[in-house]
């Protein structure tokens, strides 16, 4: 689906002095996958996400999308139209004054008929659970159904796979409980593959896969359980574990035979529940 | 409190002049501000009068709100009205008091002036408060569009007019938050005279400036990634289709505009005016 090879790139300030930010990052996305993409702010992980469709072109390296060179730029568009990006901030990628007509506005882009328009729209919105607000506009919504418009507004396009960076990050807890619930429901119930580019640790243990990057390498590429194991690596990196993960492991330390693997709160409950047994 | 501001004050009710398609009602209204010019007498005002009420009757906006229409604009008609009544050069002289000077003319005029403005605000209003802003600019856009053949960027035009909507108001609310957060580090906007408010301001719009310019990249990024290249190759999801409540609302100017255009030729007047 995606393919990331010896990705190598670097920023050049005015003075002419360059920093490389990626330092050959290979990677494979495979259709259906949810996958988390951590790191610590600085750590190269929103420079990568926007190499995934051709914000960023590669200074060494390649990266295919669906066999599409990224950097073929006669297939710009075709690379645009497969992997829909969702960014931090709300307000900056809602087009129009009202939900219905911006979630159009990319299906409009791609010159497709007006019937088929309106039902991806309606679908998409039905999708982000936005339905009742097609009529209203964005600026009299809270946060998290801002964000959810714009999930819905890159859905309409039919794109193969989404990215999101860091769409969270902007948003109170509410608002982030329901865009990450709608983000699970897009993989789980409609088979939407996700990159998901974030360092919060709650948010990534929804994932399947967990790639860590530090200082633009690759650090770590397992499932969310196995990544979670090594909490001494991640924080050397400057990355938390979830609480939950933290406990467990400050109780083996302690001796106390407990699974080194725990995630969420209700398996924490369980093996703690086992140890006073 | 910023953010409940309606822009371009639309009021969505279903009303038949509500469903006018955008393009005929912006013909209508250029065409019934030209109209408005050739009403010069007792009977035209009367013609306009009755159409325009009628037209906000049949719209179901309340007519209070269009009367505040007029408030704004209360200032620039008073005082035509008053240019007028004073400088018009006339033989009827109904008041004379040192420099001063009112003739019938002048005051004939004054009313004139005064009836026309009115008109005006009442009917341009009137296509914003039943026209929804994304009509209104596919309309123009629309209207626009022969024109793009000779190098009109209409395209561009409606989507600099939605991308302005779309952002007044968060970039009132930023204004907003960024007064409060000055006000808090002890800045003072209320006190001193006109140039120390200006100054006062500075630090308000440096900022916001700034954060429109990063709001904007950040936009055309968004935008990018939506596929946007432009408007060729675009398709709408709103299609506009000419409808009988189109053909009858024409039929109506058709008969208002004869009715002006006679009026104005025969020159009927009503008691001599």
């Amino acid at each position: 689906m995606i393919e990331v090879k010896d990705l190598i790139y670097s920023y050049v300030s005015e003075d002419g002095t360059s920093e490389e930010v990626l330092k050959n990052v290979s990677l494979n996305i495979k259709q259906g996958e949810f996958v988390a993409v951590l790191g610590h702010n600085g750590s190269g992980k929103s420079t990568f996400a926007k190499h995934l469709n051709a914000i960023f072109l590669p200074m060494g390296g390649k990266v295919y999308v669906g066999g599409i060179d990224t950097a073929d730029e006669s297939r710009l568009w075709d690379v645009r139209g497969k992997v829909g990006m969702v960014f931090q901030n709300p307000d900056n990628q809602i087009v129009a004054s009202i939900v219905e007509e911006d979630v159009a506005f990319a299906p409009e882009n791609l010159g497709i008929e007006p019937a088929e328009i309106r039902r991806r729209v309606d679908d998409a919105l039905e999708k982000v659970g936005m339905s009742e607000y097609k009529k209203h506009s964005p600026h009299m919504l809270s946060g998290g159904q801002k964000q959810r418009v714009a999930i819905a507004g890159i859905i309409a396009m039919k794109p193969e796979i989404i990215v999101m960076d860091e769409p969270t990050a902007m948003l109170d807890p509410i608002g982030r409980r329901e865009v990450i619930q709608t983000i699970e429901d897009l993989n789980s119930l409609y088979g939407i593959t996700i990159v998901l580019i974030t360092h919060n640790m709650d948010e990534a243990v929804k994932a399947q896969r967990v790639v860590v990057i530090d200082s633009g390498k690759v650090i770590m590429d397992d499932t969310a359980r196995n990544v979670f194991k090594n909490v001494e690596l991640l924080r050397e990196v400057g990355l938390d574990v979830p609480q939950a993960t933290l406990l467990a492991w400050e109780l083996r330390k302690k001796g106390y035979n407990i699974r080194d693997d725990v995630l969420t709160v209700d398996e924490c409950t369980e093996e703690i529940y086992k140890l006073c047994r | 409190m910023l953010k409940d501001i309606t822009l371009g004050q639309y009021f969505p009710l279903d009303s038949p002049i509500h469903k006018i398609d955008p393009r005929f009602k912006i013909i209508f209204t250029l065409c019934y501000i030209v109209l408005i010019f050739f009403a010069d007498s007792l009977a035209g005002y009367l013609a306009v009068a009755l159409f325009s009420l009628s037209i906000v009757a049949l719209s179901k906006v309340k007519f209070s709100i269009v009367l505040k229409s007029i408030k704004p604009l209360a200032v620039i008609i008073v005082f035509t009205a008053v240019i007028n009544i004073f400088f018009t050069a006339g033989d009827t002289v109904l008041f004379e008091w040192k420099f001063l000077k009112i003739t019938q003319e002048g005051l004939l005029n004054a009313v004139n002036m005064a009836l026309r403005l009115v008109f005006l605000v009442i009917g341009s209003s009137l296509l914003t408060y039943t026209t929804s802003p994304i009509m209104l600019t596919d309309g123009i856009e629309r209207l626009l569009s022969p024109f793009s053949k000779i190098g009109l960027p209409s395209h561009e035009l409606a989507m600099m007019m939605t991308i302005a909507l779309r952002f007044i108001p968060t970039l009132l609310e930023e204004t907003e938050k960024i007064i409060m957060a000055q006000k808090a580090r002890g800045a003072d906007f209320d006190s001193g005279n006109i140039l120390r408010r200006a100054k006062a301001l500075i630090p308000v719009l440096v900022p916001l400036f700034i954060s429109s310019f990063r709001r904007a990249d950040e936009l055309a990024t968004a935008m990018e990634c939506r596929c946007y290249r432009g408007g060729e190759g675009r398709t709408s999801m709103r299609q506009l289709r000419i409808g009988r409540i189109d053909w009858v609302s024409l039929l109506v100017m058709i008969i208002f505009a004869i009715v002006i255009i006679l009026i104005h030729i025969t020159n009927f007047k009503i008691m001599g005016y």
